[in-house]
């Protein structure tokens, strides 16, 4: 991780349309050089943040810096070093792959002309569309268009991407892929903001995550603290459930439930030998113990689902 | 030196970029072809019907193109102006924010970035500039078949007054410059227009309905208070140009309706755009 002010920082950003309170108060804290998974399900004003970050939307209160610039005073000169994936691909249908690409150059003050063709055509590589680059991009599939928004998200060399939902709509050969190249401009030094609904794609490259739900970002840390906050869940494998819960409970355990043979419960602080050592002690047949790390899934559904009283 | 030069520059790739997009759109070119097809079938018609001199009842261009050819690229202009150019130039403002909206590649420009104003600045370029192109295409086409059909000499003018070819050249150019002049004050309500909608065809729609309406107006004696304000009221008064000597009353107020209508909607368009929500 590179030393630093926040790539991205913001301080209680609000975006109200009409009656509805579309991002509320969001706190962003991006540290550079990580990839920094925006989690929520649709809807939770992931995207209206982005065009918040970006200048595209004006606050309605709140503030923010992008790679320590305010915004949007600074945009004219952080913008060029910031790539972007805003809501899917958007380009002119009847030009062609790179005559998208060259037209965004040429509207780049900050960009030598000169290198224009190189630029095009190492972004055109990157993503594997240099032989598609002359078909209009109205007969471009739905992968291939997402895969000329990357390019033309890595045009230039940039320190932040702000990428909105990026996988979306790649077959899963596609999305290994982007998902490889996001951690290849990750080791380059660029700081990454993944906006996702896929906790998949959050625990395969991101190091950071913040979690949105309901226009709130309900929490944020690295991955690994996040999980770290939520305790293991220990499973008893017993013919007799209902006396392993009963024991479980007995031990202090919360969230104690039983299925078919099984038993379990959180282990909040309680070593598991201890557990299995009860277990035997009370005559409960043990018949396997495990005790698993909650998924990111589980940590997702407390925060966003029953969780949401207690973290908002 | 070189600020200047890194200012001024990437503006000149910006704007060519915008007439690249404009005049590389298979749509505009097929709108280009239609201008110009307007003085090539008034020339061959007329070449084919060859009515005896005087026996025609149209407007006076009409009447003149046969003693000389320079009247068909007037006699177009003049068919021209209360549709196909205004149309030309209302798709082609009409399309300027609204078009980039609706593709979604308004928030791809924007974030690159372009700062709006220097966006609305070099987009009503691109509008001033395709304005001038279709005026000089009508103007050029009608006069190179008109030349070709019907050949050139002396130019009679309105006042009946007879001056030579280069004379009668300029005031062609002088009358172009004028309606491009009036185009232009119509690309500043489309570039306005444009900024209100996600919907480029309703916003040239809209910009047609205006035109056709201020025409309409126009044409109404008991609404003369309001003629003075219409937009395209003084667009007729180019024939003034072929009088002799010229009378630049009319033609002078024609250019300051068309450079109010300019500032009044160019800041219009800023005032709209600078500060609206992208959410395209």
């Amino acid at each position: 991780m590179t030393e630093g002010p926040p790539a991205v920082e913001s301080h209680r950003l609000t975006k109200r349309f009409g009656r509805q309170l579309a991002v509320d108060a969001v706190d962003l804290a991006v540290p550079p050089g990580t990839v920094y998974g925006f989690l929520g399900p649709n809807g939770s004003g992931k995207t209206t943040t982005i065009r918040l970050l970006l200048g595209l939307v004006r606050p309605t209160a709140g503030r923010h810096a992008l790679l320590g610039q305010p915004m949007p005073a600074g945009a004219g000169r952080v913008l060029p070093r910031v790539g972007a994936l805003i809501e899917g691909p958007g380009f002119h249908p009847y030009l062609s792959g790179r005559d998208n690409l060259r037209r965004l150059d040429a509207v780049d003050r900050t960009a030598d002309p000169a290198g224009t063709g190189r630029r095009v055509d190492t972004a055109l590589a990157r993503v594997g569309l240099t032989a598609a680059a002359g078909k209009r991009f109205r007969a471009y599939s739905l992968g291939m268009r997402q895969r000329l928004a990357l390019a033309a998200a890595t045009l230039s060399p940039r320190e932040l991407l702000i990428l909105d939902e990026p996988t979306n709509g790649l077959d899963p050969q596609g999305t290994r892929e982007v998902r490889a190249l996001i951690a290849a401009l990750a080791r380059e030094g660029a700081t990454v903001l993944l906006s996702t609904h896929l906790l998949s794609e959050v625990e395969q490259i991101c190091s950071h995550v913040g979690v949105m739900h309901r226009g709130r970002l309900v929490a944020q840390s690295a991955l690994a603290d996040l999980r770290a906050g939520a305790a293991p869940r220990a499973t008893v494998e017993t013919d007799r459930p209902a006396d392993a819960a009963r024991v479980l409970a007995g031990l202090g355990l919360p969230e104690v439930s039983t299925g078919t043979g099984t038993a379990s419960g959180m282990l909040a602080g309680i070593a598991p030998e201890k557990v299995v050592a009860t277990l035997v002690h009370d005559g409960v047949p043990v018949r396997g113990f495990t005790v698993a790390a909650p998924d990111l899934e589980d940590v997702f559904v407390s925060l966003t689902g029953e969780g949401f009283d207690v973290s908002g | 030196m070189s600020a200047v030069d890194r200012s001024v520059r990437p503006d000149l790739r910006f704007l060519r970029s915008e007439l690249w997009l404009i005049f590389g759109r298979r749509r505009n070119q097929a709108g280009l072809g239609v201008l110009a097809a307007v003085p090539l079938v008034i020339a061959i018609s007329i070449r084919i019907a060859d009515p005896g001199p005087g026996s025609t009842d149209g407007p006076d261009f009409f009447a003149s193109i046969t003693d000389n050819g320079l009247f068909v690229a007037l006699a177009a202009l003049t068919i021209s102006l209360p549709l196909f150019l205004p149309l030309a130039v209302a798709a082609i403002a009409g399309d300027t924010i609204a078009g980039e909206a609706n593709v979604g590649t308004l928030r791809y420009l924007l974030t690159v970035p372009v700062h709006r104003t220097r966006a609305l600045l070099v987009k009503y370029a691109a509008i001033v500039i395709f304005a001038v192109t279709a005026t000089l295409l009508v103007a050029g086409v009608g006069l190179a078949a008109g030349l070709a059909l019907f050949g050139g000499g002396p130019v009679t003018l309105l006042s009946g007054v007879q001056v030579g070819l280069g004379d009668g050249l300029l005031r062609l150019l002088a009358v172009c410059g004028y309606l491009a002049a009036g185009l232009c004050a119509l690309g500043a309500v489309g570039l306005f227009v444009s900024t209100l909608t996600e919907q480029p065809i309703g916003a040239t729609i809209a910009v047609v309905i205006l035109t056709v309406t201020s025409f309409v107006l126009d044409s109404i004696p008991q609404l003369e208070w309001l003629h003075p304000y219409l937009l395209t009221h003084w667009w007729m008064s180019f024939g003034d140009l072929l009088r002799a000597p010229v009378y630049l009353a009319d033609v002078g107020q024609g250019l300051l309706s068309a450079g109010a209508y300019v500032v009044i909607f160019w800041t219009a368009a800023w005032a709209r755009f600078a500060g609206r929500d992208i959410t395209s």
